[in-house]
């Protein structure tokens, strides 16, 4: 469902290059993690797919659409069908985790009904129920991110990408979010997720392409972290 | 499109209450503002009231021979006031001159004595005559001398004086004064309101600014343009609306304060119950102007976060 071909990111100097002929592709319901040093290229790709970068050579394509042909007033339509989860989060700080969950629903046009019944069900997967009418600066750091998440899948995308989701988070709080992104992955949805965390890898045991200098240096079935 | 307009609306309504600091400092430059620019309206109203005051004591007089021929003096009268320049005329007939002089000399007998020696009333009928403008004065002289003409080529003039070149000096001057004043007035109008927009927006930008991290967040999250750009401009005609009602409460004790002090200085015209009598319209000015700053600066202000 999603497709890299060759695809390159050189920086304005025109030498160096954040990624470098990256081809792969990721099927429907796979569970896919992104492995590889700081500045190995792995949040280049990520935004690719959301299409906030673009690469100075090759294609990504999200099923048969070219993500960077895509003209600028369709990009919010583009963007609804994919989840996205952040290292910091990126919770609008004056909402509380219900509004912010429900602004999702509103941009993408939902009606009232939906919003009332879906973003309980939301909180409730992500077992956030009773911090619903708190400001993101009234929760823990894995409690955002469990709103973050919560707000990533309310719309039902195709595909949840997730950058370094448990960079900024303690062990319990990492193994918690790693289970609602398993869970969210075994109900269909396909997740990308880049990550440092040796311990999320070996514990997933799912597919893992480590990136090194920007190319795929490795592509595992049955993943370990290895560097 | 109904619902997308209800969630804009309330969105704008909750952000204003949230950032309620951010929307006090826009709503306190934005009162500057309007208040520069009510000011200036005012000053503007005081001047040219006081203008007209000034215009309206200038005037010709046509003083007649006293042996016009009646006719004559009626033929150039009614032309006189179908001159489309002429705003009023007002016409004293011998007689009234005469009794008048009478009335203003009763304590001076050798006055009266010196009329009784006369025959008859040494007087001829005057006219009066006001402008619709200062400049017209000119013209206007010009007409009367040229009906002068017409009606009586050969016999003897009918017309005394016409005074209009004693009152030409003071004229112009007035002329060039109310002239100067009008300009200068526009320029420092225009001068105030461009300083005043240029500071309300960027007011309204900085606010914005501290707004971008969430704009960027909405974009990520799918939203289109419009309904991220909508709750803003919710809020920046809501900083109007606000701005535009302290700025009238404000007006209020102060023109209540200066009205009378108006009433003296500017004979006869007050201030405080100019606005009381034009409220609805000045007030509708006020906030009309400040909900259009307010939601222009809103729109130029996140323009460029809305960029990819």
């Amino acid at each position: 469902m999603i497709y890299f071909d060759n695809v390159s990111k050189l920086y304005a100097d025109g030498r160096s290059a954040a990624i470098q002929e990256v081809t792969f592709q990721v099927a429907p319901k796979e569970f896919v993690s992104i492995v590889g040093h700081s500045g190995a290229g792995k949040t280049t790709l990520l935004k690719m797919i959301i299409a906030e970068d673009r690469p100075s050579h090759g294609q990504v394509f999200f099923e048969s659409i070219d993500v960077h042909k895509i003209p600028r007033t369709k990009l919010p339509h583009y963007r609804r069908k994919i989840g996205t989860v952040f290292q910091d989060f990126k919770l609008l700080p004056n909402k509380t985790a219900y509004e912010n969950i429900a602004f999702a629903m509103e941009a993408n046009g939902r009606t009232d009904e939906e919003i009332a019944e879906n973003v309980p069900q939301a909180l409730a997967l992500v077992d956030l129920d009773d911090k619903a009418f708190n400001f993101p600066n009234e929760l823990s750091g894995g409690e955002k991110q469990r709103v973050a998440i919560a707000r990533a899948i309310v719309n039902q995308p195709d595909i949840i990408v997730a950058d370094e989701p448990t960079g900024n988070l303690d062990p319990i709080a990492t193994y918690e979010v790693v289970q609602i992104l398993r869970k969210i992955n075994d109900l269909g949805t396909t997740v990308i997720m880049t990550t440092h965390n040796k311990g999320v890898i070996d514990e997933l045991g799912r597919r893992v392409i480590t990136m090194d200098e920007g190319r795929i240096v490795r592509d595992d079935v049955n993943g370990k972290y290895v560097l | 499109m109904l619902t997308a307009i209800r969630r804009i609306t309330r969105a704008g309504f909750i952000g204003f209450w949230r950032s309620a600091y951010v929307s006090l400092a826009s709503i306190f430059v934005l009162t500057i503002t309007l208040f520069v620019v009510g000011s200036t309206m005012f000053v503007d109203q005081l001047l040219t009231t006081s203008l007209k005051t000034i215009q309206e004591k200038v005037d010709i007089n046509v003083y007649f021979e006293p042996t016009a021929n009646q006719e004559d003096v009626d033929t150039i009268r009614t032309a006189i006031e179908a001159f489309p320049d002429v705003e009023q005329v007002t016409y004293v007939s011998r007689e009234e001159v005469l009794a008048k002089y009478r009335e203003e000399n009763q304590n001076d007998e050798t006055a009266l004595i010196a009329l009784e020696e006369l025959d008859e009333n040494p007087f001829g009928a005057t006219i009066a005559i006001r402008a619709k403008n200062t400049t017209q004065y000119e013209s206007i002289a010009r007409f009367i001398m040229e009906q002068q003409e017409t009606i009586s080529p050969q016999n003897p003039p009918v017309i005394d004086e016409v005074n209009y070149e004693d009152s030409k000096a003071s004229i112009d001057t007035l002329t060039s004064i109310i002239d100067t004043v009008e300009r200068a007035s526009y320029v420092i109008l225009i001068v105030m309101i461009v300083a005043a927009i240029l500071i309300t927006f960027n007011t309204i930008r900085l606010a914005i600014y501290t707004a971008r991290e969430e704009i960027a967040i909405m974009r990520l999250v799918g939203a289109s343009n419009m309904f991220i750009r909508g709750p803003f401009m919710v809020q920046g005609m809501m900083y109007g609306l606000a701005a535009g009602v302290f700025t009238i409460l404000l007006f209020y004790p102060i023109l209540s304060w200066l009205g009378p002090k108006t009433e003296e200085f500017f004979d006869g015209f007050n201030l405080f119950s100019y606005f009381v009598s034009n409220f609805s319209d000045i007030f509708l000015l006020l906030v009309g102007v400040g909900i259009v700053l307010g939601l222009i600066s809103s729109l130029l202000a996140i323009a460029r976060y809305l960029r990819v």
